[in-house]
């Protein structure tokens, strides 16, 4: 599958990456030829096989929903780039 | 013998029989870290208050007669995609210069209680993408070993300090050969355990169903002491393995009679000649004492290389969704709105390597191609792990290069991101289908550059995997061969 300029772009846009034209160009070099090697993965015979998320088999882990002691609300807030009256400040994003 | 170079076995039983004080050890080893860094850029950051506090700690346990662990006092340094609470914690990036998490992570934790020394944070690649550490906002790290060459990454940072004696022992992470090629590239051992095993709470996570956390060490006897400290089960982290851990120093023993060790063609297949001949002298020792080693076919690696960057990739891209500016780390400074935030902060947070990862991951889940790469690639993953049970059905280890070739000049590869890749064909396996494999020290080529030999068991083989290593160490020296480019 040869990738174009426009799958970068709707790819961009689903990352929320913001990629300049003049790395726009060398992405979709790089991500064609990135592609094309991937494209191996055709070649393979897989029919049946079931695929695997995990190399060592996990069950889904539980606790019991009893409340513990979590991190002060100071700490979380630490690394705002912007807080106010003990929130995260973001922009607005409700009209 | 200057301190630094002793290993952290020998270092650690100075300091317990008060040959030499915990707080000497790391003055000295923080005083060479200052002074060499210059030179590799391996540390990010160093935290000498942290380091003398600790060592200070230690050296009054044992003038009050505590008992301590193996490795009390002993100076490590850690890469810096583990957390350490109110210290700096970066990976390697823009996106996290600022980032100073508010809590420890559980190898770390572990190294704090054990009395280890905190030295400082390694630099890596950037969210440990990379097998060269060229992509780190903070810089190339350089080979102690020869200042133009790469130290491997994306560890690159825990190799180069361990090879240039700038702490003790280091710990990396492994995703598709993180720790194992630097150890390679700089003349350590280095290995990746078993999933699950590690606990990787605290790891910032790349790939999560690839990642490892390993140790980095002068020696296979290190290697031991580091594992039976950061190796444990932790609730903190739904894949840790609720198994028992052996005593891995129980392994240290000089004896390889009778295992079988398997050599995989396609291993070798585009490696250099003198990497390939060290390789099979490492093996022909092994066989005089004792080792049956035959020559095998595993076809599935073919596809390896190709399903472990889709899986990673679209890993990656899930993980790294975090990064959007809102709670911590970078901010972009000017946006319309907050989607524009989201753009620029990313945009402007992440460094090429990076946005080509989301980019593959992002397509390779996207509608469309789900099936035709990430399913297909997950399907490969079953492949592979059914290729290396049938293996140790029969093989104890599975021997190979770590790398087809010694540490490359640094930008030989940078530009070519294929290039780059294919590389990685040795190591990559072993993370999808979750078995250990070590890095060991087997030699040099014309140019004085180490040559990393890989061994793999089957899940939970560590004790298999040292007892060769500490086998292989006991009549070989060529982990002792010192860094002469620094």
């Amino acid at each position: 599958m040869k990738i174009t300029q426009n799958d970068v772009e709707y790819v961009a846009r689903l990352a929320r990456l913001h990629i300049s034209d003049e790395q726009k160009e060398k992405l979709t070099r790089d991500m064609a030829a990135i592609i094309e090697f991937a494209d191996k993965l055709s070649e393979i015979d897989t029919t049946g096989v079931i695929p695997e998320a995990h190399a060592i088999p996990v069950q889904n882990v539980f606790r019991e929903d009893s409340v513990k002691q979590s991190y002060s609300r100071d700490d979380i807030l630490s690394n705002a780039p912007e807080k106010q009256a003990g929130c995260f400040c973001v922009p607005k994003i409700v009209e | 013998m200057d301190l630094n170079k002793l290993t952290a076995t020998e270092i650690a039983a100075k300091i317990k029989s008060k040959e030499v004080s915990a707080v000497e050890v790391a003055k000295d080893t923080i005083s060479r870290a200052l002074k060499v860094n210059a030179k590799i850029n391996a540390y990010i950051t160093i935290c000498e208050d942290v380091a003398v506090e600790q060592a200070l700690l230690i050296d009054e346990k044992i003038a009050d007669g505590e008992t301590l662990s193996s490795l009390a006092g002993v100076p490590y340094a850690l890469k810096d995609n583990i957390c350490t609470k109110d210290i700096l914690t970066t990976c390697g990036s823009k996106m996290l210069y600022n980032f100073k998490p508010p809590y420890n992570a559980f190898v770390s934790e572990k190294l704090q209680e054990a009395g280890g020394v905190l030295i400082g944070k390694l630099n890596m690649d950037e969210f440990a993408m990379g097998s060269s550490n060229e992509t780190s906002y903070f810089g190339t790290v350089k080979n102690p070993h020869n200042r133009k060459c790469v130290p491997g990454g994306s560890s690159g940072g825990s190799g180069a300090a361990v090879a240039a004696d700038t702490a003790y022992f280091t710990l990396g992470s492994d995703t598709g050969g993180s720790v194992r090629l630097p150890a390679s590239f700089c003349g350590a051992v280095g290995l990746k355990p078993t999933y699950g095993m590690v606990s990787r709470f605290g790891l910032v996570a790349f790939a999560s169903s690839l990642d490892q956390i390993g140790p980095v060490t002068k020696d296979a006897v290190d290697c031991a002491n580091v594992m039976n400290i950061i190796s444990g089960y932790d609730n903190m982290d739904s894949t840790s393995l609720n198994v028992a851990r052996p005593d891995y120093t129980k392994a240290l023993v000089a004896d390889v009679k009778g295992i079988k060790i398997a050599l995989p063609k396609e291993y070798f297949i585009g490696a250099d000649s003198s990497v390939v001949q060290k390789i099979m002298d490492a093996v022909r020792l092994l066989e005089s004492m004792g080792a049956i080693v035959e020559e095998i076919s595993i076809p599935a690696t073919d596809y390896a290389l190709a399903a472990y960057y889709i899986i990673s990739s679209a890993e990656a891209s899930s993980n790294l969704a975090r990064y959007d500016g809102v709670k911590y780390g970078y901010r972009a400074k000017d946006y319309s709105d907050i989607t524009d935030m989201y753009f620029k902060t990313r945009g402007e947070g992440f460094g090429d390597e990076v946005k080509r990862r989301i980019m593959i991951g992002t397509y390779a889940l996207s509608s469309g191609y789900y099936d035709a790469y990430y399913k297909k690639a997950q399907q490969v993953r079953t492949l592979i792990k059914q290729g290396f049970n049938e293996v140790f059905e029969k093989y104890d280890i599975i021997a190979s290069p770590v790398y087809p070739t010694t540490a490359f000049k640094i930008g030989e590869k940078a530009d070519d991101p294929v290039k780059m890749y294919t590389g990685d064909i040795c190591t990559v396996s072993a993370n999808i289908a979750g078995i250990p494999a070590i890095s060991l020290p087997c030699g040099a080529d014309g140019n004085n550059m180490p040559i990393g030999l890989q061994l793999m068991a089957k899940a939970f083989g560590e004790p298999t995997l040292l007892q060769a290593a500490y086998t292989y160490q006991t009549a070989t020296d060529f982990h002792k061969q010192e860094a002469s480019g620094i």
